[in-house]
């Protein structure tokens, strides 16, 4: 059952929020295992949700998925609790960290083990791990996480996750908010649990240079719609991807009012 | 003039004149405020988790005293009328979860306290369907009786209820802190939504909390049933437990018992010696205006989370 097919396969889904909100609007997606895919879109274009409707954290924000499936190594995932999905090594980090302000930092990332019901010691090889990982989180273990710096809130949301033994991380914005080098910093460990631990990677992005650069396949989420996907490369070169999303046009760059009056090709039929 | 010297400097004198009664007096209001926590602690523990306001934690305090007098009152032994309450609290915990907690999920806080009130009442109401609306004496053979402790005169129940509420406390302390469900539930606290994500599951943590805050207004059912009696009046007293919450803050189990011991001793302590200036019943009012104080200076208590703001 495993080994061939892609990790994850994600099937022409539609979500609905309270009812009568409709975000996504049949959206289908594969993340091969041991890859990193991005999904780039703007504001507002349904990016979250499609991770949301992954992990299962959407029924929490009384969202539905109404149609499609989501299959996770053969298994759908769109009928299980978010604690059994985390079970199956699907583990989404919240756009905005999102980490427990009033617990230390060695805290926070123990609490990502307890899903896994593991034991003393291999609890204590995976704390070794992240710190391997983040040295900065384990100078700073016993501050509170709600003192210490973004960045250094995104390694713990990271690490986090790391303590549940991922076979797939869903990471949600993980630039958001911080300084460029920072950023920098963070994806190449990104990359680095990739290559090393075999992590698999959806990530969920509007910096979308950066998630080219680092990502081997992405896909383009437009109101709620794939509208265009493929290799990281030949998105990078494409030349509607450079002009709405990267801001190149050509030989030059395209001023703001330009962009404003050029009205967007519809690249789906509907 | 007369009136001033009544409040301010009048009490004072007594107090100076006889500091042995002082003593009494205080170490009385302190016991009693021992109680209070008892029935507080109940209080911080659901709301800690879950930021739930529980409402109906006086009438599981009362409901638990009930279950575990009507069993002894028909003639079942007290070890096995405690098994089946401690059973009847836990099924308590899961019909909560199961009825009322998860259907009304992602509500807001004032929506679920509405629903503790709903619990509150239908406990109040099953209770006195299935043991009646009398006074129960509750006799487990607690020792009770004054008891002369270097020349104070203290009550042996009270000292007792201090013993249990303090071993209580303890307990409760080292396990929020050490244990990994403990430190779950801090963070299920926290953010209940990044507990979501990182995979615990919050089934769980309601039974557990709600199975905890059961167990213990047993306990605090069980000492204020055996000084009171077990009547209807007893869920009443989960009113006392409020200014205890604001004087030590909501989230604090230690803050619990400071608050509840600040509370019993100044109330008795302003019954004895100011009560006749301000006409008495001071007891009655004073915790809820030291509420209020606290509401003023301190909204998170003494104990309370630190509010943390990045800017």
């Amino acid at each position: 059952m495993a080994g061939d097919g892609p990790l994850l396969r994600v099937n022409n889904i539609e979500v609905i929020y309270d009812h009568v909100i409709l975000v996504l609007k049949g959206v289908s997606l594969e993340v091969a295992r041991g890859g990193i895919v991005a999904l780039l879109g703007g504001n507002g274009a349904g990016k979250s949700t499609t991770l949301k409707a992954i992990s299962n954290l959407l029924k929490a924000e009384r969202g539905q998925v109404t149609k499609g499936t989501v299959e996770f190594e053969g298994e759908r995932l769109d009928r299980l609790m978010p604690h059994q999905v985390v079970r199956r090594g699907v583990i989404q980090v919240m756009e905005g960290r999102h980490c427990f302000e009033h617990l230390t930092v060695e805290d926070n990332l123990l609490t990502g083990a307890f899903a896994r019901r593991a034991g003393r010691t291999s609890v204590g090889e995976d704390l070794d791990r992240v710190y391997h990982y983040f040295p900065s989180l384990k100078r700073r273990r016993r501050s509170l996480a709600g003192y210490i710096s973004g960045g250094e809130q995104q390694m713990v949301a990271i690490g986090r996750a790391l303590m549940s033994r991922p076979k797939l991380m869903l990471l949600d914005e993980p630039s958001m908010g911080l300084a460029p080098q920072l950023v920098e910093e963070i994806f190449a460990i990104v990359d680095r649990l990739n290559a090393e631990q075999g992590v698999s990677v959806l990530l969920a992005e509007q910096n979308t240079n950066l998630a080219l650069r680092h990502a081997r396949y992405g896909y383009i989420l437009e109101n709620g719609r794939i509208v265009l996907d493929g290799p990281a490369q030949a998105l990078r070169e494409n030349a509607d991807v450079k002009e709405f999303y990267l801001g190149l046009a050509g030989e030059r760059r395209l001023s703001y009012r330009e962009g404003k009056h050029y009205k967007r090709r519809k690249r789906w039929l509907a | 003039m007369h009136f001033l010297y009544t409040v301010l400097i009048d009490p004072f004198v007594q107090i100076a004149g006889d500091p042995r009664f002082f003593v009494e007096v205080l170490t009385g209001g302190l016991l009693t405020g021992v109680m209070y926590s008892l029935v507080a602690l109940g209080f911080v523990i659901i709301y800690k988790a879950s930021r739930v306001f529980n409402f109906a934690q006086g009438t599981m305090v009362l409901f638990a005293a009930l279950m575990l007098v009507g069993q002894m009152e028909m003639g079942a032994p007290a070890w096995l009328a405690l098994g089946t309450t401690c059973g009847v609290m836990v099924g308590l915990a899961f019909a909560v979860e199961r009825l009322v907690l998860r259907p009304m999920v992602n509500q807001s806080e004032i929506i679920l306290f509405m629903a503790t009130l709903g619990i509150s009442f239908f406990l109040e109401g099953l209770g006195q369907l299935m043991w009646g609306g009398d006074v129960h004496t509750l006799e487990l053979g607690i020792p009770s009786g004054p008891l002369t402790l270097g020349g104070i005169l203290v009550n042996k129940l009270d000292l007792v209820g201090a013993a249990v509420a303090g071993l209580l406390v303890t307990a409760l302390a080292l396990f929020f802190r050490w244990t990994s469900v403990g430190r779950v539930l801090r963070a299920v606290a926290d953010d209940h939504q990044a507990a979501l994500s990182v995979g615990v599951p919050l089934k769980v943590v309601w039974v557990i909390v709600w199975t905890m805050a059961g167990l213990v207004a047993l306990v605090a059912g069980i000492m204020w049933g055996s000084s009171l009696g077990v009547q209807f009046s007893l869920s009443l007293v989960a009113l006392k437990a409020l200014p205890v919450l604001i004087l030590g803050g909501f989230t604090s189990v230690p803050g619990a018992i400071v608050g509840g011991l600040i509370v019993g001793a100044t109330e008795k302590v302003g019954e004895v010696f100011w009560g006749p200036a301000l006409g008495g019943a001071v007891e009655n009012w004073f915790a809820y205006l030291l509420a209020l104080i606290f509401l003023l200076f301190r909204p998170q208590g003494l104990f309370g989370e630190r509010i943390i703001e990045r800017v």
